[in-house]
């Protein structure tokens, strides 16, 4: 250590002790959940909070499975069939769409992508009373087709984010690819997309995100209890019939519905970082 | 020149062809709606009966609506308050995080981490914490001497527990924060060092103005989801107590979905989507002086 070094030494350790604390005050809500998910309907209730239960509830996740008034299973099994069917539909989509905007010229094409990035800034809440109606009247009420459907037709976000990685494609590829007599449709699945693997799953972690956490939309559609998604079902179990809030199962509940979502970033956190400073979004 | 133009029909075929999904997908989910929810919001509508065109009836009646100012009151004291705060905060952090210091990958993951609970996981979380009989919040306050706080039972609390709330999800602005400043390159710092600028003096003349779009956009992004927030009210408060969360568009969901007042509710997302669209760009106005584009102005 020279001189220098030794001089900043208190500075430095003043920033890391600043960070533990933060850290600390960042993760004692997340240890809290934990410890509240693992803790009887007693003991949950106990004052001053215990960080470690004296009896670990196991049980608490099997109740959250096994009660029929909750449905918790069946609704973890519509929020996995809306997100992954929504994954499905805006990587195929929006992919296509990207390929369009990144590879063709046309009259028209550079006015539409200014549309497509005007619709990042039109907020859902501003046009979900047409959208409610209309499929209202196409008699999808109470089903989860309104929640998986417009992710077929691309998402503004995603279009952007492909168009901007297709373009850095080489274009003598293209024309290698039309000398050999692929056709256009080919050059989009057989050229395009596997080289686009880490755009896609940075697509694919997002929509699957973004489906997972929504509320509101399932809140509009979404009537009976075993239709419901997860955030919606969470919803309903705390202000059900339960006479005091099941803290215990609720935190168990919310515990379970972060881990799809830890998953993906264990199993991606460097795309997922990337993602997120590619598109700006937490 | 007759190949030109067939080659140009050619790609343009191809262009329309890929692009149909989002042309069908604009139409009917962003085109459609936004000039069916302008012509409902000029009419009564319960979708038993036909709408019935009351012009602006619906606008002036939102004017002399005391729920609809308060709506508005609420939304832009939780966007005042935790859009810069969250801002300033997140960038710190990332400051502090992105010196010299050990564990700098866990201090990273561990803020971040917060920010995967989300949306209805979050709300039952802090709902408990500031639970106030046996939630974390008090317990932790209680050191200090300060008495319980019925947060959400208290309309004096109730949006400082949902600001509070808010600082907790920091972790995704740090961490975009953070990949700015790795791309602010070293040799400036040194410049400036051997300028003699300070720490305090290098960050305004240096750092800032080389991370100043990233802030532009963080700011822009916060505002247009402040304007929205729906999750807190919706799962935690209901509004309450007495209306002192009663948040925009939970107004326009009461409205539409709870009272049947399509049209009227139209008007007031009508006026969201006005309000968005001004503040965006406002905000990019105002920002041309100050941002910084690397390569000239980019506008």
């Amino acid at each position: 250590m020279n001189r220098a070094e030794i001089k900043q030494l208190p500075s430095r350790l003043l920033l890391f002790l600043i960070l533990l604390a933060v850290t600390a005050a960042m993760l004692a809500p997340l240890v809290f959940m934990l410890s509240t998910a693992l803790k009887t309907t007693k003991e949950m209730l106990v004052y001053p909070p215990r960080w470690i239960p004296e009896v670990f509830a196991w049980s608490n996740f099997r109740e959250l499975f096994a009660n029929s008034d909750i449905k918790f299973g069946q609704q973890y099994a519509n929020s996995l069939i809306v997100a992954v069917f929504s994954v499905v539909g805006t990587v195929i989509s929006s992919s296509l769409v990207a390929f369009g905007f990144a590879r063709y010229r046309a009259k028209g094409s550079g006015f539409l992508f200014m549309l497509v990035l005007s619709t990042l800034m039109l907020p859902y809440p501003a046009i979900m009373i047409p959208q409610f109606l209309l499929f209202t009247k196409l008699g999808l009420h109470d089903s989860l087709l309104p929640l998986i459907l417009p992710s077929f037709f691309g998402s503004a976000y995603m279009i952007f984010l492909l168009r901007q990685f297709f373009t850095t494609l080489p274009g003598e590829l293209y024309d290698a690819g039309r000398i050999d007599g692929c056709s256009e449709f080919r050059l989009y699945w057989n050229l395009t997309l596997p080289l686009a693997g880490p755009a896609l799953a940075t697509v694919s972690i997002f929509s699957f995100i973004w489906s997972w956490n929504d509320l509101l939309s399932p809140v509009l559609y979404l009537d009976s209890q075993e239709n419901f998604t997860l955030p919606i079902g969470m919803a309903a179990m705390l202000s059900s019939k339960f006479r005091i809030a099941p803290w215990n199962l609720l935190m168990a509940a919310s515990l379970l519905s972060t881990l799809p979502i830890v998953v993906i970033f264990a199993l991606a956190q460097r795309r997922f970082v990337q993602g997120i400073v590619l598109t700006g979004i937490k | 020149m007759a190949r030109v133009r067939k080659e140009g029909r050619r790609e343009a075929k191809y262009f329309y062809l890929f692009a149909s999904p989002w042309l069908v997908g604009f139409l009917v989910f962003a085109l459609f709606p936004v000039a069916a929810s302008f012509y409902y919001s000029l009419t009564d509508y319960d979708i038993i009966h036909a709408p019935v065109y009351v012009g602006l009836g619906n606008y002036r009646e939102l004017f002399q609506d005391e729920q609809f100012w308060k709506s508005i009151r609420v939304t832009l004291q939780y966007t005042f308050v935790s859009v810069p705060l969250t801002l300033v905060l997140s960038l710190v952090f990332a400051l502090l995080i992105n010196r010299k210091v050990p564990f700098r990958g866990f201090f990273r993951t561990a803020m971040y981490f917060p920010s995967m609970v989300s949306g209805v996981g979050m709300s039952l979380l802090w709902f408990w914490v500031f639970n106030p009989q046996a939630g974390l919040f008090n317990y932790f306050l209680s050191w200090f001497g300060v008495e319980p706080i019925h947060w959400f039972l208290d309309e004096k609390y109730a949006m400082w527990a949902l600001v509070i709330m808010s600082f907790w999800g920091m972790g995704g602005g740090m961490l975009i924060f953070l990949a700015g400043l790795q791309g602010v390159p070293a040799h400036l710092h040194e410049a400036a060092k051997l300028d003699g600028a300070g720490r305090w003096r290098s960050f305004w003349s240096v750092t800032f103005p080389m991370i100043s779009p990233v802030f532009l956009f963080q700011l822009i992004i916060g505002v247009i989801d402040s304007f929205q927030v729906f999750t807190q009210a919706y799962t935690i408060t209901q509004g309450g107590p007495n209306y002192s969360t009663w948040f925009y568009v939970y107004n326009i969901y009461i409205n539409a979905f709870k009272n049947f007042r399509y049209g009227y509710a139209s008007a007031m997302s009508w006026l969201l989507l006005v309000a968005v669209l001004a503040i965006t760009y406002l905000i990019l106005k105002l920002s041309n002086r100050y941002v910084y584009y690397e390569g000239g102005q980019s506008r």
